[in-house]
């Protein structure tokens, strides 16, 4: 066995609403704490308590911490999955259980290790409560792992201090834990395992973040004022981190007066229709939602998108269609979004790929939003946003001003002779817009209603079509304002890049940047690229234009990404090989590479 | 010499409010509405009210969902701000425009299609915000802009054109407002602008949800016998439960507002609603007293302010956000900067 320092992959099987979410956390923040790269998943169902839940840890000393398909240890805290957990060992690989009962012989497999612990009944014995019992059992098995995998004691104990600092009670009970745990491991098993942890220095300049929380402080960095939303899985934390940042940033240090509003609404179309009533007022505002609430608003999309007005919708994408799967993860809204609402519409979509880039888009999101006159959506999903990720440290440049586009003043307002709201300067897309109560000249009337360059109502079929030729103008212009995508070629010898591109959006980026390594060592080099907007940058073309095909990778079952590409862009439809993995866990490079490895099969069958 | 002879009486278009402008300034582009439909009588009351209530134009914000009744925003002052939006969305739009800029005063204009049916939910979670805003419903009991489907206000019994009788009970949006909360709550009829002037004024006045429940009979499709929204029969039903007047900026000293038959509501910004009559054993600030009101008069078309309380809180206060507008509070007091942001980062380790 080679040395497997910093390069393993566990998984906790746990029931939900057992309390183990806090041991799963307090173990990867102390690996985290250890400088070693890591990546955790929660793979949670739609369930308050009793349903199973996973928890997936991956270390890599290279950092590639997409999810492991792979797993050298599983925690099997689940009777109910018990049998699934067993069969997931790698051969050779370790299951940890509770002893206190017996396993069944149909979970024995002779070609892996078992690791028992008594720990219900060495918690029965040393707590008290019913509670406090269950919630240890968790607490005892991180103190296993503490000492199975070599994580720093020093680490653990430090972050009970922080977390239970003034809760002595608490924090006893969960050293006492702890101990009973480690203590069995120590007089009963060989320790460390093979696999284990060594302290590196990987996280100096890093953070652990889920991308709900950074886009929430995005926003409250790119000056949101207003939020409207009604709570919806997996978009429900960005609020909640919102409220929070406001409560500490917000509140005015002189009068204590909230510089915020957040306005939890009674549906979607109303979140919707507040931020467009925010936004058509000067304000920056948002909502944040998940597929079935970017249904809801459709029709309000429309509406500002044909009236020009601003608003900024954050998807976190879960599983569809429907009520689908509220609590697994997907890229499935990408039509839905692109398209919103009735009518030829196109929208701008901003795609991060980690909590960094949820943080840096989401004020680009309000400069968008703003110097288009128009809605754009942050298309973040349920792995970026509620998985906790490490990433580079979050920095600010004060010299940042937003954009606020182009809004008369009242000064400029009194020297103009009338204000036309949808004639823009010759040769511009863009027309100034006016804000209610700056001066009585910039008074016009909003409407969804047909209207043509002055803002009056039209039926005339050129009148009408003049200001929507000009929106689509408008749309194909802000491709020069998004994020271009990231490119990286793999050039040979000669310097020349790869005949062969993959693409990717979003959360994928871990898992297909460490499936073309690999891809590469057998030979098979691919140049990357991940998109990070729509409307497409150029560079999107151009790599589309000198690769003889690419592969598209997303998590959706119709290739929304690939329809897309094909839609906008003239790339011939053979020139793109979809790869979809769509069933809701975070993607792994296993898939990928299957995926490819299943297709060249296929290709070869064909040219034999 | 010509000389230029001062008119004895002074034209009624000249006559110029405190901000020196003329009823004509109040006025909006002409109206595209059936000759006749109540709709326009009641554009003509708003414009009476803005224009005695001197409220700047360019203050005033009207929005609308969509219908005949939502059109009308166009029709009055042409000086404000307008949002036609969708159609029954109006009172969320409102909510999310208030909520950015609370110094405008904020006039909706909805339907009973768009109000009752498709927009009830929102209509009814502005009133539990009480926001701060007035809320005129035109109501005709039919979908006028869609051609005279029954509405959610036509009354069991009442007849459409071609003869067919609505069979399902109506949803009356006095009662809803009332048992919902709303603070303050009357209703009106298009035919009787003497009566609606001061009571659009006062509900402007109001601060928190005052909502309006004008009948406006629709001229073209439910203005016949058997309907029990036409003039005929609006004003055959009128029962005038309380009679009131605006007083703008009460300088005469006026009595605390007792328990019991309240008869002067003092508002937030010095104006005040004088109840001239109301009926025996009536207290306008007493909520199920209204409630209890209305269902002993069932089949009459009761009006006047119904209900009014004011001093609870309305969505800002609730919310605690500054007195001026959220959406022009400078970049440098939202943004945390570079360095809250780099200490922020120590708790994500
Ligand atoms: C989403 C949507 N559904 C349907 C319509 C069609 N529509 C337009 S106005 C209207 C009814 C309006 O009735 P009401 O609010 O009572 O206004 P009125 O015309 O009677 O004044 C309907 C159903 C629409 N505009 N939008
Ligand atoms: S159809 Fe009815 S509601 Fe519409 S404008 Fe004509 S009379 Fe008025
Ligand atoms: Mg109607």
């Amino acid at each position: 066995m080679p040395s497997r320092i910093n390069d393993f992959a566990i998984k906790l099987a746990n029931v939900n609403g057992t309390g183990s979410a806090s041991a799963n956390g307090l173990i990867m923040q102390a690996i985290f704490r250890m400088g070693v790269p890591v990546s955790g998943k929660n793979l949670f169902p739609s369930n308050i308590q009793g349903l199973p839940t996973w928890y997936e840890i991956r270390v890599n000393p290279k950092g590639y911490t997409a999810r492991a398909l792979d797993y050298d240890l599983i925690v099997a805290m689940n009777a109910q999955t018990y049998k699934r957990d067993v069969a997931e060992v790698r051969d050779g690989g370790f299951l940890l259980y509770d002893s206190s009962w017996p396993l069944d012989d149909e979970l024995i497999r002779d070609d892996i290790h078992y690791i028992g612990i008594p720990l219900a009944r060495m918690c029965n014995e040393a707590f008290a409560a019913p509670r406090e019992r269950i919630l240890m059992k968790n607490i005892a098995t991180a103190g296993a792992l503490i000492e199975l995998l070599n994580i720093d004691a020093a680490v653990v104990e430090q972050l009970l201090e922080e977390k239970y600092g003034k809760k002595k009670a608490m924090r006893e009970s969960n050293k006492k834990a702890l101990k009973l745990g480690a203590d069995f491991i120590k007089n009963n098993f060989t320790y460390p395992l093979e696999f284990h942890l060594k302290t590196m220095h990987a996280n100096d300049d890093k953070i652990l973040i889920d991308g709900n929380t950074a886009t929430a402080l995005g926003c409250v960095y790119g000056g949101a004022t207003v939020a409207a939303w009604y709570p919806i899985t997996p978009a429900t934390s960005v609020m909640d981190g919102f409220k929070e940042f406001c409560e500490q940033y917000r509140k005015d240090p002189e009068t204590g007066v909230n510089n915020f509003a957040i306005l939890q609404a009674e549906d979607e179309l109303a979140a919707i229709g507040m931020v467009i009533g925010a936004s058509w007022n000067g304000a920056r505002a948002f909502t944040s939602t998940a597929g079935p609430g970017v249904s809801l608003m459709n029709e309000l999309l429309g509406l500002a998108y044909y009236a020009e007005i601003p608003a900024v919708v954050v998807d976190v994408q879960r599983v569809g269609p429907s009520t689908g799967m509220p609590t697994r993860t997907q890229q499935a809204d990408l039509l839905e979004c692109a398209y919103a609402s009735h009518g030829d519409t196109k929208h701008i979509l901003l795609i991060p790929a980690n909590p960094n880039e949820c943080f840096h888009f989401a004020p680009k999101c309000f400069d968008l939003a703003e110097r288009f006159q128009t809605p754009v959506f942050l298309m973040s999903d349920l792995d970026i946003g509620m998985n906790d990720w490490v990433t580079p440290k979050f920095t600010w440049d004060d010299a940042y001003t937003p954009d606020r586009g182009k809004v008369l003043t009242a000064d400029q307002l009194e020297k103009i002779k009338k204000f036309n709201r949808y004639l823009p300067e010759e040769g511009t897309s863009i027309a100034a817009r006016t804000l209610p109560g700056v001066h009585e000249k910039g008074a016009f009337f909003t409407r969804g209603s047909g209207h043509n360059k002055f803002g009056g109502y039209t039926e005339i079929p050129d009148e009408y079509a003049e200001v929507m030729d000009r929106l689509l103008k408008k749309h194909k212009e802000a491709a020069g304002w998004v994020p271009a995508p990231i490119i990286e070629r793999r050039l040979n010898e000669q310097g020349e890049s790869a005949k062969v591109g993959m693409i990717t959006i979003g959360g994928c980026d871990p898992a297909v940047r460490e499936a073309l390594d690999i891809l590469a060592d057998m030979g098979r080099p691919m140049d990357f690229m991940r998109i990070r907007a729509f409307p497409f940058h150029a560079d999107v073309e151009e790599f589309l234009a000198s690769h003889d095909y690419c592969y598209v990778v997303e998590q959706n079952r119709d290739g929304q990404l690939c329809s897309m590409l094909m839609l906008e862009t003239p790339v011939a439809k053979d020139k793109i090989r979809p790869i979809l993995i769509y069933s809701g866990f975070p993607l792994s490079a296993k898939h990928v590479i299957d995926a490819v490895t299943a297709q060249l099969e296929e290709l070869n069958a064909i040219y034999r | 010499m010509p000389s230029i002879v001062k008119p004895l009486v002074t034209h009624p278009s000249l006559v110029r409010n405190n901000l020196g402008l003329t009823i004509r300034d109040y006025e909006g582009s002409m109206s595209t509405l059936c000759a006749g439909c109540g709709h326009d009588s009641i554009t003509a009351a708003i414009i009476r009210a803005l224009w005695e209530l001197s409220t700047p134009p360019h203050m005033l914000a009207k929005l609308s969902g969509i219908g005949c009744s939502s059109k009308t925003p166009t029709y009055f002052v042409g000086g404000a701000h307008g949002f036609n939006s969708a159609h029954g969305r109006m009172p969320a739009i409102a909510t999310g425009a208030n909520a950015a800029n609370r110094q405008l005063t904020y006039l909706g204009v909805s339907g009973d299609g768009d109000s009752l049916s498709i927009g009830i939910g929102h209509l009814c979670h502005a009133i539990r915000r009480n926001l701060n805003m007035l809320y005129v419903i035109e109501n005709n009991g039919v979908y006028g802009l869609t051609k005279g489907q029954f509405s959610a206000s036509s009354d069991v019994g009442s007849k459409s054109k071609k003869g067919e009788a609505n069979k399902m009970a109506p949803i009356d949006p006095i009662q809803l407002a009332l048992t919902l909360g709303a603070t303050f709550v009357a209703r009106s009829f298009s035919g009787d602008k003497a009566q609606l002037v001061p009571i659009l004024k006062a509900g402007l006045a109001h601060r928190g949800f005052a909502i309006v429940d004008v009948i406006s009979p629709c001229v073209t499709f439910n203005d016949h016998e058997g309907s029990t929204k036409s003039y005929k029969h609006t004003r055959g039903k009128h029962h005038v439960a309380t009679e009131s007047d605006f007083v703008p900026f009460a300088n005469e000293i006026v009595g605390e507002i007792g328990p019991v038959g309240a008869t002067t509501i003092q508002m937030h910004d010095g104006s005040s609603l004088r109840f001239t009559k109301v009926p025996e054993g009536y207290d306008v600030t007493d909520r199920m007293a209204a409630i209890d009101y209305l269902r002993t008069h069932q089949g009459e078309v009761v009006t006047g302010v119904l209900f009014a309380e004011e001093g609870v809180p309305e969505m800002h206060e609730m919310n605690n956000t500054p007195a001026e507008p959220l959406a022009t509070l400078p970049f440098s007091k939202l943004c945390p900067g570079s360095s809250a942001l780099e200490a922020l980062m120590a708790d994500f380790r």
